[in-house]
């Protein structure tokens, strides 16, 4: 017996055809059907943003998507950012020395980077507009200062 | 050659007595070590430290890494003393095996704390101890990360020994194969150097050898003036992997072949699973089995979001043991009667409050409460497990690797050789996978052993994860002070409500000659557990909140106030004068502002903060800055100090602007982060730490923040509106008439839930 189709996923450059259901949540298929773990489960019902990826460029919780809305569209993960190395938020992220237990902070990097491509010197009112996303540990003020820091140039 | 080997850990001196049983380490045991977690070309020169053929050394630190640090600043105070080359020094997990428990380290750490006896045991080791004995023997069998202690306890007592005595070894290597005197040789940057024929070896070519050799019973460790490599904040080791994704967290575990699992526990803590009709979900795709545990059904499935989906279509009754109609006003109304009635007196020096009442003396009083809270760690909590063939294997988090491997082979009911545990990362902890707190654990191992071969992942939603916690207490406190005609305190009575014992955090350091402290015993079926700061989380707040009262009782300003009871208490003094001098304390504000301040002392370290607030005309309060100020003896890692602090502010804040598990039908509440929500970015203030160098022994830096914040906060509110909050948190809590509050730019509507 072949392998059933149903959902075509296009997940940091790469086409998989996976045998699950169209209401299966992006954040699952994401992590166990394709195998990705940094993309993280936190609340499932899109209030923290641990499980943040890029859908054609957008900052969107994966937790509450169905995979089967997503087809043919660009999905990009925390994966998919470091294909090359750290990008340039990633990198202020370890100058500023940002994470703690870092469970949050694959979701707040794709958050922040999203934000920076659309808009890459966000005032602090942008911020606290764009980046909703939950650190139990506090490394808010170091966010911030990167972010900062990044917008500088 | 020798055949047994003093354990280093059992040189300490005076505390030799301490290992008795445990003082020598048969030198099988690093043939052991060797053989559990070195690599090829790698050797065990002791218990912590690995130095491999090529010159690379690996600590191997007996605590988890929740994100505190300690996985850079235990390796540094190692390799000070090894005389390591920083670049070579890289860190692991300890394996979850008696041969790398902190046990000895702990308990000598245990009992030099201040004010220690067998009866005062730190609540967040609480869950270790035999508790019909109070066995000091518990603690041999110890990984525990908690109260703060890693440094203080493993750094002081552990690394730093276990540094020098390899250093010692490798030196002494060094000696033997050159015929010259040791005390000729000296080290530096990964090698023995023998200065006068101008000869070295590098640590790697000796490594072999100095591990035939007993460590020194008392090896010598540098004094604090030649540290080159502790007190400096060197890039955190665990960072990089943290900011790609590729930090494996125990949710992340692979093992071929797994199955998931979702659960749903009795609503109503102790309630028992009667009957569940699975007859609706068993044929759906994926499910594998239905599993009925003593408190919880569980869904077995080839997916977690097909096991989640089917056990939210469960509908399990469940028995809730009487337990069902109870809620947060029947528990309150329970603690203020128990508060009112006889109460156990803890300690008292003079005589208290009541009998101070005396003609031309005033006298105070005031109620405070603290609500129950979650950890809400964002990794919910979770474990695999493969029950095979009599054996088990658990990989999950857990703040004692090594208890959580006793603890899954009590469940399962066999000896500790057949359980291996997999000591992962947490994605956050707080406390809430402390000893004693391991329903995850209990849940994975008894789903597994029901369907035995396969390993299944069982992953608490956060829903699940929130309502089934082991909380931060509900705390009522009364607190009355008698004052002399100038307001000076000459009389201090603190009752309090407590699930637990009475606690040493209620001391104050203030100068006051009267002072008596009596508990009131709760008891409920919610169950408590140590969140970050424990005890220190409640008595922050009210001692803090009292003290700010009495201050303004006597119309004096509240730092000039403080800092006269601190005459005594110079390191108190001195980080309330540091954080109130960074802060502009005494400068005027704008209207509607206010400044507060709070100090606390807890795990060897004291924090002052000044939180800087706002109050708008809408009710709606913005907390613009906080300024913190930490003596936390020696930091070992200045920016993990600060990290910490930080963290522990936000961490407080929280707690202090929206924090409340409330109890409606035995149950929680609360389900997720819209009713249990926390500080975001937007909330969080300006954070300024700053460290005072007091020299004295290294204190804690995780838990320290926490206790001062909602104090500081509240007095700050005070100062803003002469509103006295006395209940946390405020969320909810009107400052002002405000029909409609309008958010500030970070702000937070208090009258919002």
């Amino acid at each position: 017996m072949g392998v059933r189709v149903s959902v075509k996923l296009k997940v940091n450059g790469i086409s998989h055809e996976l045998d699950v259901e169209e209401d299966a949540p992006l954040l699952w298929v994401i992590r166990d059907e394709i195998g990705l773990k940094g993309t993280k489960f936190g609340c499932g019902i899109a209030r923290c943003g641990a499980c943040t990826v890029h859908v054609d460029g957008k900052p969107m919780r994966s937790c509450q998507i169905p995979a089967g809305s997503v087809q043919n569209t660009e999905i990009r993960t925390i994966e998919g950012l470091s294909a090359h190395g750290y990008t340039r938020i990633q990198q202020a992220w370890i100058d500023h020395q940002v994470p703690q237990c870092g469970y949050c902070q694959s979701g707040m990097i794709m958050a922040v980077t999203a934000l920076l491509e659309s808009n890459p010197a966000p005032t602090d009112d942008d911020l606290s507009t764009a980046i909703t996303n939950i650190c139990r540990c506090g490394t808010f003020p170091r966010i911030r200062a990167a972010i900062r820091a990044l917008a500088q140039g | 050659m020798p055949s047994r080997r003093v354990i280093i850990l059992g040189g300490l001196g005076a505390a030799g007595s301490l290992v008795v049983g445990y003082a020598v380490w048969p030198s099988d045991r690093l043939a052991r070590a060797d053989k559990l977690a070195a690599k090829p070309g790698e050797r065990f020169v002791n218990n912590w430290i690995k130095i491999a053929t090529d010159g690379r050394i690996t600590i191997v630190v007996p605590h988890c890494d929740m994100g505190t640090g300690i996985y850079t600043a235990l390796p540094q105070m190692a390799a000070e003393e090894l005389d390591a080359d920083w670049s070579t020094v890289h860190v692991e997990a300890a394996p979850s095996d008696p041969l790398f428990a902190n046990g000895p380290v702990a308990e000598q750490f245990v009992l030099s704390q201040r004010h220690m006896t067998r009866e005062r045991i730190p609540a967040f080791l609480r869950g270790t101890i035999d508790n019909s004995f109070r066995a000091v023997a518990a603690f041999m069998d110890l990984q525990t990360t908690g109260g703060s202690s890693a440094v203080r306890g493993t750094g002081v007592y552990g690394m730093r020994l276990a540094g020098a005595a390899a250093r010692e070894m490798l030196i002494k290597a060094a000696a033997v194969r050159w015929n010259v005197p040791s005390d000729e040789c000296s080290t530096r940057s990964n090698r023995v150097l023998h200065a006068s024929s101008a000869r070295s070896f590098g640590y790697g070519e000796l490594a072999a050898e100095a591990a035939m050799y007993s460590p020194p019973s008392n090896p010598k460790v540098k004094s604090r003036r030649d540290y080159t490599l502790v007190g400096t904040s060197v890039p955190r080791i665990d960072i990089p992997n943290k900011v790609n994704g590729t930090t494996h967290y125990g949710i992340d575990v692979v093992v071929p072949g797994m199955a998931y699992a979702a659960i749903k526990i009795s609503p109503v803590f102790g309630g028992t699973l009667v009957s569940v009709d699975d007859s609706a979900v068993r044929h759906k795709r994926g499910i594998i089995k239905t599993v009925r545990l003593d408190d919880a059904v569980v869904v077995i499935a080839d997916r977690f979001w097909r096991a989640r989906d089917a056990a939210d279509l469960l509908k399990p009754i469940f028995d809730d043991k009487g337990n069902g109609r109870v809620t947060t006003a029947s528990m309150s109304e329970q603690r203020k009667i128990a508060l009112y009635g006889d109460l156990k007196s803890d300690c008292k020096t003079g005589f208290g409050a009541d009998a101070a009442q005396q003609p031309g003396r005033r006298s105070f009083e005031a109620i405070y409460q603290v609500p129950y809270l979650a950890h809400a760690p964002m990794e919910p909590v979770n474990a695999t497990a493969l029950y095979k063939n009599g054996t088990l294997e658990v990989w999950a988090g857990a703040q004692d690797g090594l208890g959580a491997r006793a603890y899954c082979a009590k469940t399962a009911n066999l000896p500790m050789e057949k359980v291996t545990f997999h000591l992962q990362p947490i994605g956050g902890a707080f406390g809430r996978s402390l000893p004693g707190q391991w329903n995850y654990l209990a849940h994975a191992v008894k789903t597994a052993m029901a369907l035995p071969e396969i390993p299944i992942k069982l992953i608490y939603t956060r829903e699940q994860d929130l309502q089934h916690d082991y909380y931060r207490p509900n705390v009522l406190s009364r607190m009355r002070a008698a004052l002399d005609s100038k307001g000076v305190p000459f009389a201090w009575s603190h009752d309090y409500t407590t699930d637990n014992n009475a606690s040493t955090l209620a001391y104050i350091p203030y100068d006051i000659p009267n002072q008596e402290y009596r508990t009131a015993q709760i008891k409920t079926h919610i169950p408590t557990g140590a969140w970050r700061s424990v005890e220190a989380s409640w008595h922050g707040f009210f001692v803090e909140s009292f003290i700010d009262e009495l201050a303004h009782q006597a119309q004096a300003d509240p730092v000039a106030y403080r800092l006269a009871l601190l005459a005594k208490h110079p390191r108190h003094c001195e980080v309330v004068k540091t954080a109130a001098r960074l802060a502009n304390w005494g400068t005027p504000l704008p209207p509607r502002l206010g400044r507060g301040i709070a100090v606390f002392e807890c795990f060897d370290s004291i924090v002052a903060h000044v939180a800087e607030v706002e109050v708008s005309s809408q009710g709606t309060l913005a907390v613009h800055r906080v300024v913190s100020a930490i003596d936390c003896g020696m930091a070992v890692h200045p920016d993990g100090v600060r990290a910490q602090i930080e963290g522990g502010v936000v961490f407080g804040l929280s707690a202090a602007l929206f924090g409340a598990i409330t109890i409606e039908q035995g149950a929680i509440a609360q389900s997720n982060f819209p009713e249990y929500d926390m500080v975001r970015l937007a909330q969080c203030p300006e954070i300024e730490v700053h460290i005072v160098e007091s020299g004295a022994v290294p204190g804690g830096a995780g838990e320290p923040g926490v206790p001062p914040l909602a104090a500081a906060l509240t007095n700050a509110v005070f100062a803003a509106t002469g509103m006295r909050i006395r209940q946390l948190p405020l969320a909810g809590q009107s400052l002002l008439p405000a029909p409609e509050p309008l958010p500030l730019r970070r702000g937070v509507a208090v009258s919002e839930p």
